[in-house]
């Protein structure tokens, strides 16, 4: 069988990995300070986005949305195993909420498509909203499965699906195409394949090969149809390329605003210290004993 | 500035026609937000055999239910349950919309901002009406949205100008649960429910459910770790002393992410929020979105190695050591103390 999947993926700050160098005096993080990951959930989608094209057959091709510089991204999606990869970039998207986010992504996802099977990880750790997949999928008038552990069966025209519900599971068929959420513990990852490595490290964007030295010597249309003809170009989609309504992008598409943003000063009272010691801890002890909180 | 309803409404999500404690506590909080924007609070009950859920919805203060009741509605379904609340909003144009962020409430909420084309705000650890300045323009009575931003202790406030209707999702027990002080015996409004064929294109063919697990919400002392704790086997001792004193073991975020602790344990903006009288928090760091879930506990002691830790700015009592080995002393000397 031959199923036609694309995956959603983010690149993202490092959450987990804030150190001081980070920090602005005010206590606000300098985003730009931050390494950027491969959203965790999102590597998981590929993965199982992989596996499915793998027992069932198919292509899968991932996309994303953010600068140019998330064409790393996407080059670690090609060493992982993706067959096609697609950058949507564009200085008017910058900004976006989720809602604005959903909207590029179904008018890239309806130009490239048609598929039978999008995967997007449930969420992305900079934000965990967990809304751009739902929201894309009423966007595309598509069934949506959310919290997907594992994908059962896949037929011609259905998929059954393994879902997390509060205090358990569930198990749903849907027709196709659909839109699948995936939690974390969906799959493992797979590394990259050195192969794969090797054969795609060159692959770029539009925005990389027009900064390149040989773009003085040859025009660009011929150096991205040189590359193409190599397997190695990245396809790169602006707001021109999708002829997207300005109106609804970044941040003029947003309709959440950030009306202020306050430091937090914890306003606890002066608190008692005890000792690490084994008698500052029978001390904390008896004062609790004291208090009546046991028993 | 805006002349349209005034409408709170909340999604009152139902198992087995019982409502969830999340929605009861979104009536309590939706109540004095209708209130203050002087309308009416609606709660829109879609399943089977709703007579319980109703009854509960206005005995936490609804003025009218709005009733979707039919047989294929009993279990929650994503496309007929969105299209109907879509369908409703288009109509009705509510000023406010909130729902819990459950797995149903965080895969509703999306596909209907999406739809409705509003502004939708996950996991707010507040909500409260006011005043804001947009554009230069002063906008009366929005929606404030307040939940913890990403990076560092900063709490950020968002919110809708633009549009009308404004959509939010709160976990569960960050709000009070109060029955109203005078419930009334509003309104039923019946809301004929049409199967479509694009209502079946996802069937369920399984479903399996246990009661909750996890005990934190009602428990009175609550012995919760960190990353800080840097092992499993370290983050087991808390599940000792717990024992030993009777309380329950919680983790932060970066714990659970680190496999020390299942999901459904995590306290926190994007976990369970927790009132108990003893929270432990033991190489927690004390960023704000781990406190934002524990911050009303009535004693916190804190016990984490470095001094400057934010945990120890909340705390009432504080040790500054290595969590492991001061769990592994406080577990043995309330032994010896029992004695």
């Amino acid at each position: 069988m031959n199923f036609n999947t694309v995956v959603m993926v983010k690149q993202v700050p490092d959450t987990s990995n804030i150190s001081g160098e980070v920090m602005k005096p005010d206590g606000t993080v300098n985003r730009a300070k931050l390494p950027t990951i491969f959203n965790p959930d999102d590597k998981v989608a590929l993965e199982l986005a992989l596996q499915v094209r793998d027992r069932f057959g198919g292509k899968v091709t991932a996309v994303t949305m953010g600068p140019p510089k998330a064409a790393e991204l996407l080059r670690d999606c090609l060493y992982m195993g993706a067959d096609d990869v697609c950058l949507i970039t564009d200085r008017k998207f910058g900004g976006a909420d989720t809602l604005a986010t959903s909207y590029i992504l179904s008018e890239t996802i309806q130009k490239l498509g048609p598929f039978d099977l999008v995967f997007a990880g449930r969420q992305a750790i900079d934000g965990d909203t967990a809304q751009v997949g739902p929201q894309t999928a009423e966007k595309l008038g598509l069934p949506q499965i959310t919290y997907a552990e594992e994908v059962i069966d896949l037929k011609e025209d259905k998929i059954v699906v393994k879902r997390r519900i509060d205090g358990g599971y569930e198990i749903l068929e849907s027709s196709l195409p659909v839109l699948i959420t995936v939690l974390q513990e969906a799959a493992t990852p797979r590394p990259f394949k050195a192969t794969r490595l090797m054969a795609l490290k060159n692959a770029r964007t539009r925005l990389e090969l027009e900064k390149m030295p040989e773009t003085a010597a040859k025009p660009l249309d011929e150096l991205i149809s040189d590359y193409k003809n190599k397997g190695l170009y990245i396809q790169t989609l602006s707001r021109e390329d999708l002829g997207v309504d300005l109106e609804r992008c970044g941040i003029q598409g947003s309709p959440t605003k950030v009306h202020k943003v306050e430091s937090v000063v914890l306003t606890g009272e002066e608190h008692k210290q005890f000792p690490a010691t084994r008698e500052g801890i029978g001390e904390l002890l008896d004062s609790l004993i004291e208090e009546h909180f046991f028993g | 500035m805006d002349k349209g309803s005034q409408e709170v409404w909340v999604f009152v999500e139902q198992h087995s026609g019982q409502p969830v404690d999340v929605s009861l506590e979104l009536l309590t909080k939706g109540r004095k937000l209708a209130n203050t924007l002087r309308g009416p609070l609606k709660a829109v009950v879609i399943g089977h055999e709703l007579d319980h859920a109703v009854k509960e919805s206005f005995r936490y203060g609804a003025d009218e239910v709005l009733r979707v009741d039919h047989p294929d509605l009993r279990d929650y379904k994503t496309l007929p349950y969105s299209r109907i609340i879509c369908e409703l909003i288009k109509e009705r144009q509510p000023r406010v919309v909130l729902y819990g962020a459950t797995f149903i409430g965080r895969d509703l909420a999306p596909r209907i901002a999406s739809n409705s084309v509003s502004g939708l705000t996950a996991d707010c650890t507040d909500l409260q009406i006011g005043d804001a300045t947009w554009k230069k323009e002063l906008c009366e009575n929005l929606l404030l949205q307040i939940r913890p931003a990403f990076g560092g202790n900063i709490v950020a406030t968002i919110i809708t100008p633009d549009v009308h209707v404004q959509m939010a999702t709160v976990r569960e027990g960050v709000m009070e649960m109060m029955p109203a002080k005078a419930p009334c015996d509003g309104k039923i409004t019946n809301i004929l429910y049409e199967p479509t064929a694009a209502d079946q294109l996802v069937k369920i063919i399984e479903r399996h459910r246990e009661a909750k697990r996890s005990n934190l919400k009602g428990a009175p002392i609550i012995v919760a770790g960190g990353y800080g704790l840097g092992t499993q086997k370290n983050f087991n001792l808390l599940y000792e002393l717990a024992e030993v004193i009777g309380g329950e073991v919680a983790g932060t975020r970066a714990a659970v992410d680190a496999g020390f602790i299942p999901h459904d344990q995590q306290v926190g903006q994007t976990g369970l929020t927790v009132r108990p009288k003893l929270y432990i928090a033991c190489g927690i760091s004390g960023a704000i979105q781990h406190v934002a879930g524990m911050h009303d506990a009535n004693r916190i002691i804190a016990i984490n190695n470095d001094p400057n830790a934010p945990i120890f700015d909340v705390c009432h009592y504080g040790i500054v050591g290595d969590a492991a080995s001061v769990v592994a002393t406080f577990t043995e000397t309330y032994k010896k103390k029992l004695k």
